[in-house]
């Protein structure tokens, strides 16, 4: 009875919908790697302010991911969010508001209201004029926290900070146990949010007004409410990594909004691939561990080495050296 | 308040310099060169290192920075540079970002991290009042000579065979092409001649400015600020642009020394919100 063309699209409709599903299904490098990383914590107890450093920047360059590999923003001023986010954990906990969970999704709410506002900025423009906003954003948020001496400490840091134990009973201690098993718990529930996420329609969509905003409009995309909803939620994701690292180390200075950061943050992401979530993860690890190797090779001079790294990396063409962990963790081109 | 007028003139002179081959690669050629301030850094280096250590007269220095970094230039530009004129801007912003950290920490290699300065000839160190304005010989020297450059770019820009193919060039690369201009040369040669300008800058403005191995990154804001605010298309928008941002960077340290940065950066973030194309440039520009 039923009219073969309908029956066409619905089939039609339930192939998109399971090729859709099919890239989000969980693959065993994802298991693998997630496996590893909790092996780390009980394998590796003499590495943990490493790992704790590396999740927290992995969980940063996540947030830069997203911004970048998945809606096309270039920015040179992400460290905005992440210095907001640890002067928002740093300062609570400076005024007896000592929570670390508290300081977390306050550090949120702060970058992430900072993201909203400051995203209607990034909307329009060429790629120059997004990397001189974000850069000029993050240039006067710290010439804010450098002036504004009595909140921030300026230039000297912000001390004493008093951390509360995690949970009402875990308390911080001085080997990063507490410090790494918390920053990897963080990280893994906020991977999984953003996995969620931009494999829901939602993501799709934003994928679609990176690929061409133009097309995306006219299928009915709303591309600038999605522009401002990812990067306010990339903010947030960015605000909470530098809760983090207040959190963990229990000081506050302005290096962690200073332009290097923002620098590093793309490096890192750059490093580990753009566009598959994972690449801000791996890159931190690989940037971490390279930092550690080649500062004991040439101290200082360490720095050479990574713009060389880039350097190359760029004239031997991205796309050709991240072909492989794109299909291994399945959201390779096709 | 004329002296500081005066500085800040001066100031913006060298930053016009610095920031012209800037203008060309970033406003005309459209690549996000973030390395720009390194080969100020490189001119500034050779400057000192021509001074200091091998005895060369200042005024001989100069010229000798310039073409130093403009060789420079045309190698990196022949080797790497050209590679990057058609990838995205995400691989210029990390290619020229990667040349920025070799540079800096080349340079604390070679030559050590701490702040260097050229040692100026005597004349050059003395003061003098005119009108009631109190003026350094050296700034002196340093507004002639930029101002000279200025004119004689806009000069050769609108007067010369290379300007015209130079604009040809940029207004449409592929009809040059076919009207037998040889774009990608004059590509090469613009480079070079912007790198050398940076050089030049940068040796003449290593006593104004201060030159580290940080120079590069530290003077990365100035420079985009004058390309993006005066707009790429023209020499007289980044003119303007950079005697505006001298002017005021002066006087704001001098009279608000705790927010002087902060009013710059915020004004350049009004600009680039209402005017994206810059304030100098005509509507029309691309």
């Amino acid at each position: 009875m039923s009219d073969p063309t309908v029956r066409g699209v619905d089939l039609l409709h339930d192939e998109a919908a399971a090729a859709l599903s099919a890239r989000t299904r969980w693959r065993w490098p994802e298991f693998a790697f997630w496996a590893a990383a909790a092996a780390s914590f009980f394998l590796l107890p003499d590495q943990y302010l490493l790992l704790n450093e590396a999740a927290i920047i992995g969980l940063f360059a996540l947030s830069l991911d997203l911004v970048l590999g998945y809606a096309g923003i270039i920015s040179l001023g992400h460290a905005a969010f992440f210095g907001a986010g640890a002067y928002t954990a740093g300062i609570l906990a400076k005024a007896g508001y000592g929570d670390p969970l508290l300081g977390l999704a306050a550090a949120a709410v702060v970058a992430g209201g900072l993201g909203f506002i400051t995203s209607f900025l990034v909307l329009r423009g060429s790629d120059l004029t997004r990397l001189m906003v974000t850069l000029s954003v993050s240039l006067v948020l710290y010439e804010l926290a450098n002036r504004l001496v009595w909140l921030t400490g300026g230039a000297d840091g912000l001390q004493g900070m008093v951390v509360a134990p995690l949970l009402g009973w875990l308390e911080f201690d001085i080997f990063g146990r507490v410090a790494y098993g918390y920053s990897l718990a963080v990280l893994f529930v906020l991977f999984l949010v953003a996995r969620r996420v931009m494999g829901a329609p939602f993501g799709l969509s934003v994928r679609a007004v990176k690929g061409n905003a133009l097309r995306a409009a006219a299928i009915g995309v709303p591309v600038n409410a999605r522009l401002v909803a990812i990067y306010s939620f990339a903010a947030c994701y960015a605000g909470v990594a530098g809760g983090l690292l207040a959190e963990t180390t229990q000081f506050v200075s302005l290096d962690v909004i200073a332009f290097h950061r923002s620098a590093d943050v793309m490096l890192t992401l750059v490093l580990g691939g753009v566009g598959y979530l994972y690449g801000g993860l791996i890159g931190a690890l690989v940037f971490k561990l390279a930092q550690g190797w080649l500062s004991d090779l040439t101290p200082e001079y360490w720095q050479f080495w990574i713009g060389l790294v880039f350097v190359l990396l760029v004239v031997a063409g991205r796309e050709r050296v991240f072909a492989w962990p794109l299909r291994l963790f399945g959201r390779g081109r096709r | 308040m004329l002296t500081i007028l005066f500085d800040g003139v001066a100031y913006g002179m060298i930053l016009f310099v610095l920031a012209v081959g800037l203008a060309v690669t970033l406003g005309v050629m459209n690549v996000i060169n973030l390395a720009h301030g390194a080969f100020a850094m490189a001119g500034g280096y050779i400057g000192v290192v021509l001074v200091n250590r091998l005895g060369v007269p200042f005024l001989a220095a100069l010229p000798l920075a310039a073409l130093g970094t403009a060789a420079i230039g045309v190698v990196l530009e022949r080797t790497l540079y050209r590679r990057v004129y058609r990838q995205s801007h995400l691989d210029q912003v990390l290619f020229t970002i990667g040349l920025v950290f070799m540079a800096s920490a080349g340079v604390s290699w070679a030559l050590g991290a701490q702040q260097v300065f050229i040692t100026l000839p005597e004349f050059l160190r003395g003061r003098f009042v005119v009108a009631g304005v109190s003026m350094g010989a050296y700034r002196l020297l340093v507004i002639a000579i930029c101002a000279v450059l200025a004119l004689g770019l806009q000069g050769m820009l609108t007067r010369t065979r290379f300007g015209s193919r130079l604009r040809a060039a940029v207004d449409d690369p592929v009809v040059a092409r076919g009207m037998g201009i040889n774009v990608s040369a004059i590509f090469t040669a613009t480079f070079a001649l912007g790198s050398g300008l940076a050089g030049l800058g940068g040796a003449l403005g290593a006593e104004i400015l201060g030159l580290d191995p940080n120079f590069p990154l530290k003077f990365m804001v100035y420079f985009l600020i004058v390309v993006t605010v005066g707009g790429g298309a023209s020499i007289s928008g980044p003119f303007a642009a950079a005697l505006l941002l001298g002017v005021a960077d002066v006087a704001g340290k001098y009279y608000l020394p705790s927010i002087g940065a902060f009013v710059i950066y915020s004004v350049m973030l009004v600009v680039l919100i209402l005017r994206p194309q810059g304030l100098f440039a005509p509507r029309s520009a691309r």
